[in-house]
C-alpha cells in the first residue's frame, strides 16, 4: 500500500487503482482517503528511516510515501478549515439579504448551526453515513463498522464509532471526520436562508440537531459513504454509479430540497405578497455584508472542492480548483447580463446568486470536466437560477429571502446532471471502484452515467425531499398540538422584528428606529 | 426674523451651505428627512421584483435670518440646489415670533 501511495507522487496518475486487494463495494472516498489514511504507518517508517539513515542505509522509498501521507493529511485539514469559513460566508449573505430588524436572529442560526448539527454528526450522523467504510481504512483490512440497514449493493446506514469512539480513531480519520461535519454544516446551514425572518428559534435547534444526526447522513451513506446509488454501476449497470466529486447533489441539493421544504411549511413572510398574490421586494438591509459574503464563500469553495481529491499527490486539485474558479466567474457574469436584460439593472444580489449557482452547479463535475465546460456550467446555472427565483416566487409562492432554494436546490441538481453530460473520461477511473476507465458524459456518447446521476437527482428529490418536509411538518404539527404554535414566529415577533422577542438584543441598537 | 426651511436633495448639501455662507448666513441646523412631493416616489427592482420607494431621502436645511436676509438666503438656495430635474425640493419661510440664544439669554435678531 505504500508503494501504491507513492505511485501517485512519481506518476501524479490518481486513475490507477491503488487498493486493487480491496473488495468491490468501498467507495471512492474512501480510495482517495486512503492515499491520505497511510499517515499512522507512514509515521512509522519515518522513524524507521531516520534509525535506519543512522544506520547508513537510509530508507528513501519509507521517507517519501510518509512525507507524501503527511502532505495529504495536511491538504485534507486545510480543506476542511476553508470549508468551515464558508459558515462565515453563509452568515454574512444571509444576514446581509435580511431586514435591520432581524439582523441578530439571522446570524446567530447560522452562529449556532456549527455546533447544532456538527454534536448531531459527532454523535449520530458519523458513523450513520461513513461507520461501514471509512473505518475500514484504519484497520486497514476490516471495517470496523457494517451496515445497520441493508446489504450487498443494496446498504442503506451503517453503524459503528458511535461518537468517534472504539478502535481506529487516528489523525487521519479524525481530519477525515473535521472534513466532512464540514460538509454537514452547509446543508445545515442552507434552510436558515430560505426559512429567515419567521422561523422559530427554538424549532430552528431541533432541526440543526436532526440534520447532523440523520437528515444529511442519509443520502451521503448511499453515495460517498458507499450505499446503494454508489453501486448502480453494478446493480443497474449505469455509468460507474452515482458520481458526486464534492456535493452538488450530495450537500447542496440535500440542502436546497430542505430549503424548499422549509419555506413551503412556514409560508411566506408578512407583506411578501399582496392580495392578489403578487411578489412584493423585500430589500436587504446590507448589501457590502451579502457581496462580502458571497466572495468568502468563493474563497471557502476551493477547500470545498480542490480538498475533495483528499491527496494533495493527487495533482487533478489544480484542475478541480480552477474549473471552480471558471464556473464562479462565468456564472457572475452570466447572472450579470441576465438580471440586467430581465429587469434593467445589474442587481447586486442576483449577481451573487448567479456566482453562487455556477459554484454550486461545478461541486459535482469539477474534476471530470474541461474548462470550457465549466464555463458552459456556469453560464447556465447562473441563468437557470435567476429563471428559478422568478419561478419560486411568482409561480410558487414561495418566499426564498435569499434565494437559497434556487442557488442550492436548482444549481445542486442541475451540477448533478452536469456530470452525466460533460464528464469527459480523462478522470476517475475506477471510480466507486466500479470497472470505468474514466467518468464519462453524453459528450463522449455515454448515457448510463447520466443515468446514474438521475436516479440520483429523482432520489434527492423525492426521498430527501420528503423526508425534509415530512420532518418540519411534522414538527409544525406537534408544536401545536403541544400548544407552543408551530414552528413559525408569531405575526407580532415578526412584524416588530425577530431581534428582541427572540434573541434578546438589537443588531443595531445605535439605529433603532423609534 | 423669519425661519427658513428648504428640502433638498442630499448630494446638494455642500453648495447650499457654501452659498448661504457666502450670503452671510451665519447658523444652518441640518436633518435627514424622507418623504414624497407631487412624483410620490419612485419604483425600482430588487431580485427581479419591482419595488416603491415612497419616501425619497432628502435634507432638510433650517436657519433664522432678519427679515432683510430672507430675500438674499432664499436666492442662495435657488441657485445652489437646482438641478432642473424632479425632486429638487422646496423651500418655506414662517415668522419666528421669539428667538433666544441659551449661553448668553440674548433675545431677538442679537441671538441669530
Amino acid at each position: 500500500m505504500l508503494t501504491q501511495s507513492r505511485a501517485t507522487v512519481e506518476n501524479y496518475d490518481s486513475s490507477t487503482d491503488f487498493f486493487p486487494d480491496m473488495t468491490r463495494k468501498r467507495t471512492p472516498l474512501l480510495k482517495r482517503l486512503l492515499i491520505a489514511l497511510t499517515i499512522s504507518s507512514g509515521a512509522l517508517v519515518a522513524t524507521g528511516s531516520i534509525a535506519l539513515a543512522a544506520e547508513g542505509d537510509f530508507d528513501a522509498e519509507g521517507a517519501i510515501t510518509s512525507l507524501a501521507t503527511a502532505t495529504n493529511l495536511l491538504w485534507v485539514i486545510i480543506g476542511a478549515s476553508l470549508v468551515i469559513f464558508m459558515q462565515a460566508g453563509f452568515a454574512l449573505v444571509e444576514t446581509g439579504f435580511c431586514r435591520a430588524k432581524h439582523a441578530s436572529h439571522v446570524v446567530t442560526t447560522n452562529f449556532a448551526i456549527f455546533g447544532l448539527g456538527f454534536i448531531g454528526f459527532f454523535f449520530v450522523g458519523f458513523p450513520l453515513a461513513f461507520g461501514g467504510f471509512s473505518y475500514g481504512a484504519f484497520g486497514l483490512n476490516a471495517p470496523i463498522g457494517a451496515p445497520l440497514l441493508g446489504s450487498g449493493e443494496w446498504i442503506f446506514l451503517f453503524k459503528g464509532g458511535w461518537a468517534l469512539s472504539g478502535g481506529g480513531v487516528t489523525p487521519a480519520l479524525l481530519g477525515f471526520f473535521l472534513y466532512m461535519v464540514a460538509f454537514m454544516d452547509t446543508v445545515a446551514t442552507i434552510p436558515t436562508g430560505s426559512m429567515a425572518e419567521r422561523w422559530k428559534w427554538g424549532s430552528f435547534v431541533i432541526w440543526g440537531f436532526f440534520c447532523g444526526a440523520v437528515y444529511y447522513p442519509l443520502f451521503a451513506a448511499w453515495t460517498w459513504g458507499g450505499g446503494w446509488l454508489s453501486q448502480t454501476w453494478s446493480s443497474m449497470n449505469l455509468g460507474a454509479g452515482y458520481v458526486d466529486f464534492a456535493g452538488s447533489g450530495v450537500v447542496h441539493a440535500v440542502g436546497g430540497v430542505a430549503a424548499f421544504a422549509g419555506a413551503k411549511v412556514l409560508g411566506a413572510r408578512i407583506g411578501k405578497f399582496d392580495k392578489d398574490g403578487n411578489p412584493r421586494a423585500i430589500p436587504g438591509h446590507h448589501i457590502p455584508m451579502a457581496m462580502l459574503g458571497t466572495f468568502i464563500l468563493l474563497f471557502g469553495w476551493f477547500g470545498f472542492n480542490a480538498a475533495s481529491t483528499f491527496a494533495a499527490t493527487d495533482v487533478q486539485f489544480a484542475t478541480v480548483a480552477t474549473n471552480t474558479a471558471i464556473a464562479g466567474a462565468f456564472g457572475a457574469i452570466a447572472g450579470m447580463f441576465w438580471i440586467t436584460k430581465r429587469s434593467g439593472k445589474p442587481d447586486p444580489g442576483m449577481m451573487a446568486n448567479g456566482m453562487l449557482a455556477g459554484l454550486v452547479a461545478i461541486t459535482a463535475p469539477c474534476a471530470f470536466v474541461a474548462p470550457w465546460a465549466a464555463a458552459v456550467i456556469g453560464i447556465i446555472a447562473a441563468i437557470l437560477v435567476i429563471e428559478s427565483v422568478f419561478f419560486v416566487e411568482r409561480k410558487l409562492k414561495l418566499d426564498d429571502p435569499v434565494g437559497a432554494i434556487s442557488v442550492h436546490g436548482v444549481g445542486g441538481l442541475f451540477g448533478t446532471m452536469c456530470v452525466g453530460i460533460f464528464s469527459n473520461g480523462s478522470y476517475g477511473a475506477g471510480w466507486n471502484l466500479s470497472d470505468s476507465d474514466g467518468v464519462k458524459g453524453i459528450i463522449k456518447g455515454d448515457w448510463g452515467q447520466l443515468g446514474a446521476q438521475a436516479l440520483g437527482v429523482a432520489v434527492i428529490v423525492v426521498v430527501i425531499g420528503g423526508v425534509a418536509y415530512t420532518f418540519f411538518k411534522l414538527q409544525d404539527i406537534i408544536s401545536k398540538k403541544m400548544g407552543k404554535g408551530g414552528i413559525r414566529s408569531s405575526e407580532e415577533d415578526e412584524l416588530i422584528g425577530l431581534d428582541i422577542p427572540e434573541m434578546g438584543v438589537y443588531a443595531y441598537p445605535e439605529f433603532v428606529k423609534s | 426674523m423669519k425661519l427658513i426651511t428648504a428640502i433638498v436633495k442630499p448630494f446638494k448639501l455642500d453648495d447650499v451651505k457654501d452659498a448661504l455662507k457666502a450670503v452671510g448666513v451665519q447658523g444652518i441646523t441640518v436633518s435627514e428627512v424622507r418623504g414624497f412631493g407631487r412624483q410620490g416616489g419612485h419604483s425600482e427592482t430588487y431580485r427581479g421584483a419591482e419595488y416603491k420607494i415612497d419616501f425619497v431621502p432628502k435634507v432638510r436645511l433650517e436657519l433664522v435670518v432678519e427679515d432683510s436676509g430672507v430675500d438674499a438666503a432664499i436666492a442662495a438656495i435657488k441657485a445652489s440646489a437646482v438641478t432642473g430635474k424632479i425632486g429638487d425640493g422646496k423651500i418655506w419661510v414662517s415668522t419666528v415670533e421669539r428667538l433666544v440664544r441659551i449661553r448668553t439669554g440674548e433675545e431677538g435678531p442679537d441671538a441669530i
